[in-house]
């Protein structure tokens, strides 16, 4: 009874704040005396700064202070905290404001600071920037070409860096001596992640302390002080204190250290108030991070009978103007390293430029290079199968990593291995699912009535838990800290248990989860637990909440303290029953002898005498309390089965999905409800990039898609009622045996459904197709491909 | 100008600027910050409030249109701590994540059950279209509604 809380689907804890409108997200607090920023941006994606005039904004009544970059000249330019590994990264980072030139449309040049928000923005209008424009370049592949416009005197030829792993020379060999090859050229366009709320930061600062105290949305509070106070600001990291209130959302881009943080900052000491800043939509269009974004060309090789030999890829990356926290990482580390997928690929080789253009910044978004090395792999096992004219999932299943190969080491990953897997049986169930030979035959039916019938499938794997930190750390992967997450526990006196972890909750549903396996290992009801987060008040030291690594690292940092916190729990019971400890078991919540669970002493009675400590066996500290570090020795390695079928209108190009059908494994599941909400969000997202989403810039580095009502985000009425199921395979990595689940959607989803669109349009000849697969572009491809072009 | 407007029972009279938002006035005059701000073009839905019983994006009215409107936002709904159906039934379907979404989506939900009862789950994906959530793919709010029109239409 004890354990079976977890793996049931209890209603979220956090819920009641959230849905009665009490849950304070950023720009629901007020303090005392708050003054208002608002922050002029630049109108042009390239061009030098030659002066700023702020009189007349300065003069507006109810304007506390307007400052420009040069107020600001002593701050030092944000970090880059994770370059691309093993290689020379020639990094160009923001400054808080910029100072003399402007590398994207947004980038921030002058601040106000009001009274209140309506009156901040008037000001803003009446500052006069003299401009100088200068050329724009907003596609990666044509800002390496020779003549582009340079946007950085340290980056030749915008290439920020080089990077490349795997054997060139083995997978060249392969392609020459494989029965078939196939080339693409393949787009993963652009993507704009909007979180419902968008970003903001409060800052108070007290003179008589020194000492900073910041509110921001951020998924990671202690990395945000870090950086802040070790790299922007040079002071000590116990001079500031940062709280990530109740968070609307991150999806990747809200881990980064941005810009404007440290502004709200510094104006904090600057005016003498607290400042509060908060992005509006459009803002966050321009400003904050953007996601994917490759240009990429594959070269795969295979036998006749389906088996692929080689993979050889090349990308651009395209990291905007700026380079945000961890941008380099995302097209390296997390893109080339997975690029084996759920297969044997003997040899892969993967290259890529990381380059600047006239752009936002691009860095992780929901999956993070992960879903676009997962678009590469299916897609080329997809192009395989037709160019074989093979079953697409008789070459998946060629080339499946089999159960008993597992610990797999795909060389590509440099050291790990994958920890677990049966691809086929997730396979199976998906197929079941959709009744597979029945589809091909009513597909058969449909080809002869004039219909496009489609069927893809994306039978992916991801790295979640992201972590060893001597794996990813600067002397592997270039990431610049480790990847541990900590935990502390502690059972109060009246047998309440507090658990505060240094992962960062902001939808996840970390507050149940947790209290599940608290109360699993506990044998106490999930009430008795509060679990505190997001604040580096009272919370140990944590990295912060992405790569789906919450569960998968900082929940085992949580278990790991509960494993020793029952040890002494034991000692103690055995002492208050007068038994030797090796006489006693932990059951239930409870300490008996063994053999006679009548002589026990609960939890609670244990956890009132451990901290009354009265009478404590000799040398026992008082209290139940234990914090955690847990770095894990590996990564974990979800996977699964997406099936998405489509029904193309050759009339109108546009595509109805008609099935979804998801098998994911994620390793052990502690609530199921929140695993297929983390899902179906997953799914929505990927499914978006398939058909709908794509930021676009014009030739002059603007933002065409700059607000939501050209950005494609889509709505209810979009999709229909995915089908879910799991398979259960628990991974050796953990002892929890969870793997993560905050990905996997946007991760299998748009293969998925692009496979499926090509194949419901391949009886015209279409082999490929580049997302996102909207209504007119389907539209002119019936039209090219039925009419001769 | 000066306003009077009753929100979730309470009459406020206030001065207010012509320019002021609707959904500012609520969240910064009277302090009722649980309707969100999520967007600046009234596609997403997040400040939805009922105004004179029928949802409405506040951030398409300026508080002074208000005057002498009768105003329920999230804050109004639960009654002596019992919450509303609708907010039960987010709940129970898990139908929020991050939770910014949810109090336009809850009241816009509930306007959609006062005009359609017993929606099909079409409509109700129909319905909610003026509402954006970027976390749940809509599936457990479609549920949500669903469970909350059998219990409020029985």
């Amino acid at each position: 009874m004890a354990t079976a809380v977890v793996g049931s689907r209890i209603k979220r804890r956090e819920d009641p704040r959230l849905i009665t409108g009490e849950a304070k997200y950023l720009e629901d607090i007020k303090l005392p005396g708050l003054a208002y920023a608002a922050i002029l941006r630049s109108p042009y994606a390239h061009a030098k700064i030659k002066s700023i005039n702020t009189d007349n904004a300065k003069a507006v009544p109810g304007v506390i202070g307007v400052f420009t970059g040069k107020d600001f000249a002593d701050v030092n330019p944000l970090p880059c905290a994770w370059q691309a590994g093993g290689v020379k990264n020639n990094a160009n980072t923001p400054r808080i404001l910029e100072i003399d030139k402007v590398t994207f449309t947004g980038a921030g040049v002058a601040v106000v600071v009001a009274e209140d928000r309506y009156t901040a923005e008037d000001a803003l209008e009446l500052i006069e920037v003299d401009w100088e424009p200068l050329p724009v370049v907003v596609d990666a592949d044509k800002a390496t070409e020779a003549g582009a416009p340079q946007l950085h005197e340290n980056a030749p030829n915008n290439i920020c860096m080089e990077w490349s792993c795997g054997d060139e020379a083995a997978a060249e060999q392969a392609l020459n001596s494989a029965d078939v090859v196939v080339k693409q050229h393949l787009i993963n366009q652009r993507l704009i992640p909007t979180p419902m709320e968008p970003r903001g930061c409060i800052a108070q600062y007290l003179p008589s302390t020194g000492e900073y105290t910041v509110w921001m949305t951020s998924q990671a509070p202690h990395v945000m002080r870090l950086l802040m106070t070790a790299f922007v600001f040079g002071i000590p990291e116990t001079k500031m204190r940062v709280i990530s209130p109740q968070i609307g959302g991150g999806f990747g881009a809200k881990i980064f250290l941005y810009p404007e943080y440290c502004l709200v900052t510094a104006l904090s000491k600057k005016t003498g108030r607290p400042v509060r800043w908060m992005e509006t939509r459009s803002e966050n269009y321009i400003s904050t991070t953007h996601g994917r974004d490759h240009i990429t060309d594959i070269e795969v090789g295979a036998k006749r009978d389906g088996t692929i030999t080689s993979l050889k890829v090349n990308t651009y990356a395209n990291l905007g103007g700026t380079l945000s926290t961890i941008a380099p990482g995302i097209p390296t580390t997390l893109y080339g390293r997975l690029l084996s997928g759920a297969y044997r690929i003997p040899n892969i080789y993967c290259h890529v430029f990381g380059v600047y253009t006239n752009t936002g910044m691009v860095d992780a978004y929901r999956g993070a290079g992960r879903p676009e090395a997962t678009y590469v792999v299916e897609r080329a096992v997809d192009l395989i199968a037709r160019e074989l004219n093979m079953d697409p999932v008789e070459v998946r299943r060629k080339n499946f990593i089999p159960p008993d190969a597992f610990p797999y080491d795909p060389i590509i990953l440099r050291g790990l291995k994958y920890d677990s897997g049966d691809y086929d049986k997730a396979l199976n169930r998906a197929l079941e699912i959709l009744d597979y030979e029945n589809f091909r035959h009513e597909q058969a039916e449909a080809r002869k009535q004039g219909r496009y019938l489609g069927v893809g499938f994306s039978t992916y794997i991801e790295i979640c838990g992201v972590a060893p930190s001597a794996w990813i750390g600067l002397p592997g992967e270039g990431w610049g800290a480790g990847l541990w997450e900590s935990a502390n526990v502690r059972v109060h006196l009246t047998g309440k248990v507090v658990v505060t972890t240094g992962s960062q909750s902001h939808g996840q549903g970390h507050e149940t989860s947790v209290s599940q396996v608290v109360a699993g290992e506990l044998g106490i009801p999930v009430e008795d637990v509060i679990v505190q987060h997001s604040d580096t008040l009272g919370t140990p030291f944590g990295y912060g909440t992405y790569g789906s690594r919450s569960t998968a690292v900082g929940t085992v940092a949580v278990y790991n303290s509960l494993q020793k916190i029952k040890e002494k729990a034991k000692a103690l019971g055995a002492h208050m029953l007068e038994a030797a400890t090796e006489d006693v078991v932990f059951e239930d919540g409870k300490v008996h002898v063994k053999g006679a669970p009548d002589r026990a002493k609960t939890i609670q009675e244990i956890a009132g005498a451990a901290a009354l400590a009265y009478n404590l066996p000799q040398g026992m500290e008082p209290f139940l309390d234990d914090t955690s570090y847990y770095d894990p020795p590996n990564c974990t390695y979800p996977f699964g089965t997406h099936i998405c079928v489509v029904e193309v209108d050759p009339g109108t190009g546009s595509i109805e999905i008609k099935r979804y059908i998801a098998v994911d494994d994620v390793g052990k599941v502690i609530n199921p409800m929140i695993v297929e909400g983390q899902v179906h969000g997953g799914i929505a997202q990927g499914v978006a990039q398939a058909l709908w989403e794509g930021a676009v810039y014009d030739e002059n580095g603007q933002l065409i898609t700059g607000s939501l009502m050209d950005y494609a985000l889509p709505r209810a009425d979009f999709f229909p009622t995915f089908e879910l199921d799991r398979t259960e395979t628990p991974t050796p990595v953990n002892p929890l045996g969870v793997k993560g689940a905050g990905e996997t959607g946007t991760i299998a989803a748009t293969p998925a459904v692009v496979n499926a669109v090509v194949d419901a349009l391949a009886p015209l000849g279409v082999k490929h197709l580049d997302m996102p697969l909207r209504a007119d572009k389907i539209w002119r491809v019936i039209q090219e491909h039925t009419n001769g072009g | 100008m000066q306003v009077k407007i009753t929100v979730n029972g309470t009459t406020y009279e206030r001065d207010v600027a012509p320019r002021t938002l609707l959904v500012h006035f609520l969240r910064e005059d009277l302090g009722l910050t649980g309707t969100k701000i999520g967007c600046d073009t009234s596609q997403c839905g997040s400040c939805t409030v009922h105004v004179n019983g029928l949802a409405l994006k506040s951030c398409t009215m300026f508080a002074v249109q208000a005057d002498g409107c009768e105003i329920t936002t999230i804050e109004g709904l639960a009654q002596d701590g019992v919450l509303h159906p609708m907010q039960e039934s987010f709940w129970e379907k898990h139908g929020l994540q991050c939770g910014y979404c949810t109090p336009g989506m809850i009241m816009a939900s509930i306007a959609l059950l006062q005009n359609q009862p017993h929606p099909s789950e079409e409509e109700i994906r129909h319905g909610l279209e003026g509402n954006l959530c970027r976390c749940t793919g809509y599936q457990n709010i479609v549920a949500a509604v669903k469970a909350a029109s059998e219990k409020m239409g029985g």
